[in-house]
């Protein structure tokens, strides 16, 4: 497999597992504040603490390592995308600053500050709208090359129905999995009323999820018709998201097998996104830059490659340690440690 | 203001906000894992607490380290596009190792935080501190490879204005990397041990007389002056490279114009920008020879050699005194401090010592700043030295001025909030309070 392929479907992966785990976390800050409003707060701020708190660093990892993958793999992308995505850009990394440090101070400073409490909430929800914008970026259209002069056209880019629906699917996919998620962990700290709440969140943000989806997928039937069709002959991976959809509905509306149907969600975003990844070939920025064209030289790459993998044998094993101290040990999600 | 002075302002703003989190973020987890196994291995458990404060502390200013580098790598793409399209294939290695090397310490961070009292023998608990220090310490190296990188390019040949033949270990491996590395390692954990003893010598000076605290200051003073010594010595051999590899940059930070023999070395005093006069500098006959090349009638070379345009300015000659000036502070405190705990007729805890102490904080973060701002401007006009011209390098956005007055405002929350955060969390827990709930007595 050629360098280009092998970096590509890496920094996927990568960003397909920030998509989850952001999730969980920025639709957890949403839920904190929502549920201060609602004083439902006691039932579910314990629950997002004792499990966001260790891992609210390794959330922040995945992003950096997708974008300076990104740079490795694909030098060029830093160049196209860093010229145009100069203002939005800032506006996310100032909502990710924000939100990052006010998570710490509130959760290791002062506790239960409402104003830390509503930026946490509220950059939950901009953060992935802004970060998923690029998506929309990538469909073509919106990055403008004049000479040696790129930038983004505005005015395109906020009237094109193509990407309010990304940002729109972006927005409540983040509340679906992480409600999901939340909803699973209340059943491992077998805290019932939190469960049931977390439960009859899942259940309505699955609605427009799946309606959301299905609208940004004939936008981008109408704006990418090549990215289109692509996605089209892989009906069988769409078919296969929607057919875990189901399952998961299934099991929340039953109320049990909660782990299961919070995996059935993971495989259902992961065939959706792979389609769109896969239709995407060979652009990464549709007309400017395809994936061979930008590839780093091989020497680079081979370097990456065997950094990955070394990386890769070091980072999983610490990843399954964190998994068992804090998700899979029941006494520490019930707080008894 | 251009894009071009609106870049540049903005990443200085960046890194020296970054830096100082970054340096508490690599030094301090040293200090954590020796109080811990201190206070294991003596069963003392005033280290074990020290350990536990400490900690605590740290993660609030690690998490400002954290989004702040977050900001400075995405702003590398947004700010110089130009730059990482044409050096991207070659930094993107230490960029990506130093990744790993956060992923590493953050999934440990994560763990030691929430695992107190959760292991029977406390030495588990201890050895989680390990990759906690190798990950900062990892990523302190492989951020300073890029710089150093950018200082000393090498790695690779120019072809038709792209950089083919790239060799990832060479650039890695360049000239500058070690004697940068080893300095901002060495600065980093120097800068903790004075902050740390600064908090202590703070509460004995408003009164509180803990033996806590005195443990503190002994245990950091200790280490101190073994780091103020291996620090000023990697700086001396910092100064041999820089002899050797970029001249020009020693020479503007000396105010060395021409090249010649028995140069002096020149302390202080203001230049005339027009004559190149010094008045009222000290001037140390040959002692610049003697520092450069071990030979008081080696040559050194002057700015003279170089064009003119290629001159970095040369007002780097005060933040490179300043720097070595509170070099030599941080050594001479501990000095004497352990001189004094020596002498039984002295009080080592005195009020001005303990100023001495306290002041020894925040002079060591100035020196960090004005290290890093003697490089980086020492390098100037290069963004990579002969190749590369910053004014090349720059985004075209013309946008650049309001993100700048974004991030200003971002910092400035930012600086407020953790020093308010921070100094409320050791307020309302006073040592010797925290001392009495765990029922740690003496």
């Amino acid at each position: 497999m050629s360098y280009h392929l092998i970096g590509i479907s890496v920094l996927w992966l990568f960003l397909y597992g920030y998509l989850i785990i952001a999730s969980i976390d920025f639709g957890a800050g949403f839920f904190a504040f929502y549920a201060r409003l609602t004083k439902q707060d006691p039932l579910i701020n314990r629950l997002i603490s004792r499990y966001l708190s260790p891992v609210w660093e390794i959330t922040n990892v995945f992003f950096v390592f997708f974008y300076i993958g990104m740079i490795g793999f694909f030098p060029d992308t830093a160049y196209y995308y860093g010229s145009a995505l100069l203002v939005p850009g800032s506006v996310a990394i100032v909502l990710l600053a924000i939100r990052g440090s006010f998570y710490a101070f509130e959760n290791y400073g002062s506790k239960n500050n409402i104003v830390y409490l509503f930026l946490y909430g509220a950059s939950g929800l901009l953060i992935p709208a802004s970060l998923s914008v690029t998506l929309a970026l990538s469909e073509g259209g919106f990055i403008l090359k004049q000479d040696q002069t790129v930038s983004l056209d505005y005015w395109a880019l906020f009237t094109n129905p193509l990407s309010w629906s990304i940002v729109g699917l972006a927005i409540v996919s983040v509340l679906f999995i992480s409600a999901c998620f939340l909803a699973f962990y209340a059943t491992r700290a077998e805290d019932h009323a939190a469960l049931k709440l977390m439960r009859t969140y899942a259940l309505f943000w699955s609605t427009p999820t799946i309606i959301i989806a299905l609208t940004a997928f004939i936008y981008l039937g109408q704006h990418n018709e090549r990215h289109y069709q692509n996605m089209m002959d892989l009906w069988w991976l769409l078919a296969l998201s929607i057919a875990f959809f189901m399952i998961a509905m299934w099991l929340l509306y039953r109320g049990r097998r909660y782990g299961l149907a919070f995996v059935c969600i993971m495989l259902q975003f992961f065939c959706a996104f792979f389609a769109y990844g896969i239709g995407q070939y060979p652009y990464i920025l549709d007309p400017y830059i395809t994936i061979q064209s930008s590839v780093t030289s091989s020497s680079m790459g081979f370097a990456l490659v065997v950094v990955f993998i070394g990386g890769m044998c070091l980072l999983i094993p610490s990843l399954i340690l964190v998994f068992k101290l804090f998700l899979f040990d029941a006494d520490y999600v019930k707080g008894k440690k | 203001m251009s894009a071009l002075d609106w870049s540049r302002g903005l990443t200085e703003m960046t890194l020296a906000f970054h830096i100082l989190f970054a340096t508490v973020g690599v030094g301090i987890p040293l200090f954590i894992s020796i109080a811990e196994w201190i206070g294991i291995r003596k069963k003392d458990p005033h280290y074990t607490l020290m350990a536990r404060r400490w900690t605590r502390g740290f993660v609030i200013t690690v998490a400002v380290g954290v989004v702040t580098g977050t900001c400075i790598g995405l702003q590398l793409s947004l700010l110089w596009p130009e730059f990482m399209r044409f050096a991207g294939n070659v930094v993107s290695l230490p960029l990506f190792l130093e990744t790993f090397a956060f992923f590493f310490e953050a999934i440990f961070l994560g763990i030691y935080l929430y695992t107190w009292n959760r292991f029977s023998n406390p030495y588990v608990h201890w050895l989680l501190t390990l990759p906690i220090i190798i990950g900062s310490s990892a990523s302190a190296l492989f951020i300073t490879m890029v710089n150093a990188f950018m200082n000393t390019p090498q790695g690779f040949t120019l072809e038709n204005g792209k950089l083919t033949n790239l060799d990832p270990l060479a650039a890695m491996f360049n000239p500058a990397t070690p004697s940068k590395v080893a300095h901002v390692l060495s600065s980093a954990y120097l800068t903790s041990a004075f902050l740390l003893s600064m908090i202590a010598s703070f509460s004995m000076l408003r009164g509180r007389n803990h033996e806590y605290y005195k443990k503190s200051i002994r245990l950091n003073m200790l280490i101190g002056l073994i780091l103020a010594v291996a620090t000023i010595w990697i700086g001396d051999v910092s100064a041999q490279f820089l002899v050797e590899k970029q001249p020009e940059k020693l020479a503007a930070a000396e105010w060395h114009f021409e090249t010649g023999n028995r140069a002096s070395l020149i302390v202080g005093g203001r230049l005339d920008p027009v004559t190149k006069e010094i008045t009222g500098a000290i001037k140390i006959p040959w002692a610049l020879s003697l520092l450069a090349t071990r030979d008081p009638n080696g040559t050194v070379i002057g700015l003279n050699e170089f064009p003119k345009d290629e001159w970095p300015p040369l007002y780097v000659h005060y933040l490179f005194d300043a720097m070595v000036g509170i070099g030599f502070y941080l050594l001479a405190i501990p000095v004497l401090f352990l001189i004094m705990t020596r002498m039984k007729r002295w009080n080592a805890f005195n009020r001005w010592m303990l100023g001495a102490i306290l002041a020894g904080g925040p002079f060591s973060l100035l020196a960090i700043e004005l290290g890093w701002f003697y490089a980086e401007v020492g390098r100037q006009p290069w963004i990579l030295r002969g190749y590369m011209r910053v004014s090349d390098a720059a985004t075209t956005n013309p946008n650049v001025g309001v993100t700048f007055w974004l991030f200003a405002a971002l910092y400035l929350l930012l600086g407020i909030v953790c020093l308010l955060v921070l100094s409320r969390l050791f307020r309302n827990k006073s040592a010797e309070l925290e001392l009495e709930e765990r029922r740690i007595i003496l």
